[in-house]
């Protein structure tokens, strides 16, 4: 009797969600154009930085030194300057993010074992791109140090760093950030089809109807989280293999470890949904819900800056974040390979997050009923 | 015509205080406009940040010495590190898989002897590269310490060292590198984007759904005059959202302001009436709430987010992505938002990018006039 009820509310909510073509489009497409688009626009690697130089000395060991530069697949060599006050002009108006200027005595100094100055005018707009290309300028520049001092004989520094990054050899930002996106998509598309469904019904008053019913709470809960988790399931499903096949992340851990993450992580998303969705009365209600619950989920969720940084009061908000969780999981079963042990301590705490919040959503039920 | 101008002011008046009902019956529209912006710049305010401290980095030291124990002092005193002493690599190694450390320095047991300079040879670090930008970082602040710790023992101990080329750097409008700085302006624009579209985009939807919209149509009302009605009181509330947000950012979050505030108010009416246009002609084309959040959802906030130029920076991407940036209107607001506070008023910057958005305003607020058009027809 039960599971018959249960089964009718679950095909009317799938039909619900599927009879109109457009809601089938919305639900299923851009998630995947998304993760291509977005796949390759997330990445904090440089490259093509436009860069101009002020060149007053024009001797042999500043083109060697400038050669480099223009040999550097990092860097695109726009402007050659001949004023000082051009170099306002072409980082002020963003044409240039970057302007080597090596003055009249750099060959001098150079040869007489003075330390010569290269002075590197650097946009500071966005502080993140600024020091990562003042780190590809260091080190093009200890390089020919090294070189140079080899060459001469001279005594460089006696030991240098070798850094080694593992899981990830070639620090490739991509494979953080599709990873990420995994979560990000599978999230927005879960709580969409959750967060509108009981407050699509309250709206136009079919919720009350569903309440005369003989149904239980529970089951009018098992019925509307459902078609989440499973919508939720084929379009996991669905970038994962994206982001192996297309982005060539590789899978190092077990699709086990991943899917038994990946229902711990779709039960939380859908119990928020539901939850949010019980309490508004209205769309817009729910659709302003969503977005307060998912922006700074998003955001906290050291998809884009890492929770190390942030302060503690909000390290501690970030606790309640299922997909802070999810993150963990999906990037260390994807480039570590990690199994059940090491992944406990971030799957109880989903579980906990799907418990609580699946409760609030029946109880939510119930209270309305009474 | 002359007799019908007093009317329509009527009637435009009607059609405003009508929504200013709706929207004060549903206060849900003044949380978009207010509390969203502030909840969310003050969340992101404070918890954004890619200025990494204290990161945890294991240093093994196999053989016990005084250069070891200055090198490994050297990390104690820098603010990025906290550094965690182990005895054996293997040690470090677990510590490293169970995520407690995010690199290792790994001083062999022959360190002191290289350090002096006798046998050349490399040290070596590893770092958890899963996070490439954070690898990135770590790997550079390692260095940095290195490098001043060695020039340091080297001059103490009267060893010479050259230094061929010095890299000296400047940075402009943004000295101390505060990321918080570049990204409060960001998340400024990655808010009002949101709170422009999710205004907009469910009112027609709802009027369609409940049939009201149609009822709207036999009135004498133009429109004309429906579009305004439905855009005036969203603005409004979308400006006062604007102008907490702006006072958030300097007040609170100590962003130097360079521009000037009426460029700031042009450029952010500019893009106020793109977003909220958007979002208007999603309601229109859709005419279903839940098409309509969906299709909000999908085309603001991560588009917002990623390709604005707002994190990642745009002329990095792949050329037919770098086209698809030149869709989203954040885009152009994030350029000018992240010049007017750090640079001030840069006409080259600020003039083709408010001229990009007033394009788009008139983009999408024509098509939505044009497709409300064709449906009562």
């Amino acid at each position: 009797m039960m599971g018959a009820r249960i089964v009718a509310l679950f095909v009317k909510e799938m039909l619900a969600l599927f009879k109109d073509k457009r809601s089938r489009f919305v639900v299923i497409v851009p998630p995947m154009i998304q993760l291509i688009v977005f796949g390759y626009a997330a990445s904090y690697d440089l490259n093509n930085v436009r860069y101009a130089v002020y060149d007053q000395d024009g001797g042999a060991a500043a083109r060697a030194l400038l050669a480099r530069f223009e040999g550097s697949p990092t860097f695109r060599l726009t402007h050659t300057i001949g004023r000082e006050a051009e170099i306002a002009d072409l980082i002020d108006a963003r044409d240039v993010l970057l302007v080597l200027q090596l003055d009249s005595r750099f060959g001098a100094d150079l040869s007489a074992g003075r330390p010569a100055p290269l002075q590197v005018i650097i946009d500071g707009r966005n502080s993140n791109t600024a020091q990562a290309a003042l780190d590809y300028v260091n080190r093009i520049v200890s390089d020919f140090n090294r070189d140079w001092t080899a060459a001469r004989g001279l005594h460089g520094p006696p030991v240098h760093l070798v850094t080694r990054a593992w899981y990830n050899p070639n620090l490739e930002s991509r494979w953080f950030f599709v990873t990420g996106l995994v979560g990000i998509l599978t999230l927005v598309v879960t709580m969409m089809t959750t967060a509108m469904s009981v407050a699509r019904e309250r709206e136009q008053g079919t919720f009350d109807q569903l309440l005369v019913t003989p149904m239980r709470p529970v089951e009018i809960l098992v019925g509307k989280a459902l078609p989440g988790l499973l919508i939720g399931l084929f379009e996991a499903s669905l970038v994962v293999v994206i982001a192996v096949l297309w982005f060539q992340v590789p899978l190092h851990g077990s699709l086990t470890v991943l899917y038994a993450g990946m229902i711990l992580f779709l039960l939380a998303a859908v119990g928020v949904g539901l939850m949010i969705s019980s309490l508004a009365v209205t769309l817009q209600q729910a659709l302003l819900g969503a977005f307060l619950f998912m922006v700074p989920a998003v955001i906290l969720s050291g998809f884009a800056t890492p929770i190390a940084n942030m302060p503690e009061p909000v390290q501690w908000l970030t606790l309640g974040d299922p997909l802070r969780y999810y993150l963990i999981i999906v990037r260390s079963v994807f480039l570590e390979g990690a199994g059940f042990p090491l992944l406990a301590g971030q799957m109880w705490p989903l579980a906990v997050i799907a418990v609580v919040t699946l409760a609030v959503a029946a109880w939510l039920f119930r209270h309305r009923m009474q | 015509m002359s007799k019908n101008r007093a009317p329509a002011g009527r009637r435009l008046r009607g059609l405003l205080r009508k929504e200013w009902l709706q929207i004060l019956r549903d206060p849900s529209s003044i949380a978009i406009a207010f509390v969203l912006p502030a909840a969310l710049l003050l969340l992101f305010g404070y918890g954004v940040s890619l200025d990494s401290r204290h990161v945890p980095i294991g240093i093994v030291i196999e053989q016990p010495g005084a250069e070891a124990a200055s090198f490994a002092g050297a990390f104690r005193h820098s603010p990025y590190f906290e550094p965690r002493l182990y005895m054996t690599r293997q040690e470090a190694v677990a510590a490293l898989r169970r995520h407690e450390l995010d690199g290792i320095v790994v001083l062999p047991s022959d360190f002191a002897a290289r350090a002096k300079g006798d046998r050349a040879a490399p040290v070596q670090v590893i770092a958890n590269g899963v996070n490439a930008n954070s690898a990135r970082l770590l790997s550079a602040y390692v260095q940095g310490v290195w490098s001043s710790w060695l020039t340091r023992e080297l001059s103490a101990r009267r060893i010479p060292m050259a230094v061929p080329v010095d890299p000296r750097p400047r940075i402009w409008f943004n000295a101390e590198l505060r990321s918080r700085n570049y990204l409060v302006p960001g998340l400024l624009v990655v808010n009002m984007t949101l709170v422009g579209a999710l205004l907009t985009a469910l009112v027609f939807a709802r009027e369609w759904e409940r049939g009201t919209l149609e009822a709207l149509m036999v009135t004498p009302v133009t429109l004309r005059e429906i579009l305004l009605g439905k855009l005036l009181p969203y603005f409004v509330l979308g400006a006062g959202g604007t102008v907490l947000s702006v006072l958030m950012a300097v007040y609170l979050f100590q962003v130097p302001l360079r521009g000037s505030l009426w460029v700031l108010a042009v450029t952010s009416t500019l893009f106020l009436l793109a977003a909220l246009g958007m979002g208007l002609l999603i309601s229109i084309a859709t005419r279903n709430q839940f098409v309509a959040g969906m299709v909000a959802i999908i085309a603001t906030f991560l588009p917002a987010f990623l390709l604005s130029g707002f994190l990642f920076d745009i002329d990095s991407m792949p050329a037919p992505i770098q086209v698809i940036t030149h869709l989203i209107a954040a885009r152009y607001y994030v350029a000018i938002l992240q010049t007017l506070f750090l640079a001030g008023n840069v006409w080259s910057v600020i003039l083709p990018n408010a001229a990009a958005l007033a394009l788009m305003a008139a983009f999408f607020l024509g098509l939505s006039r044009r497709r409300l058009h064709k449906r009562i027809e």
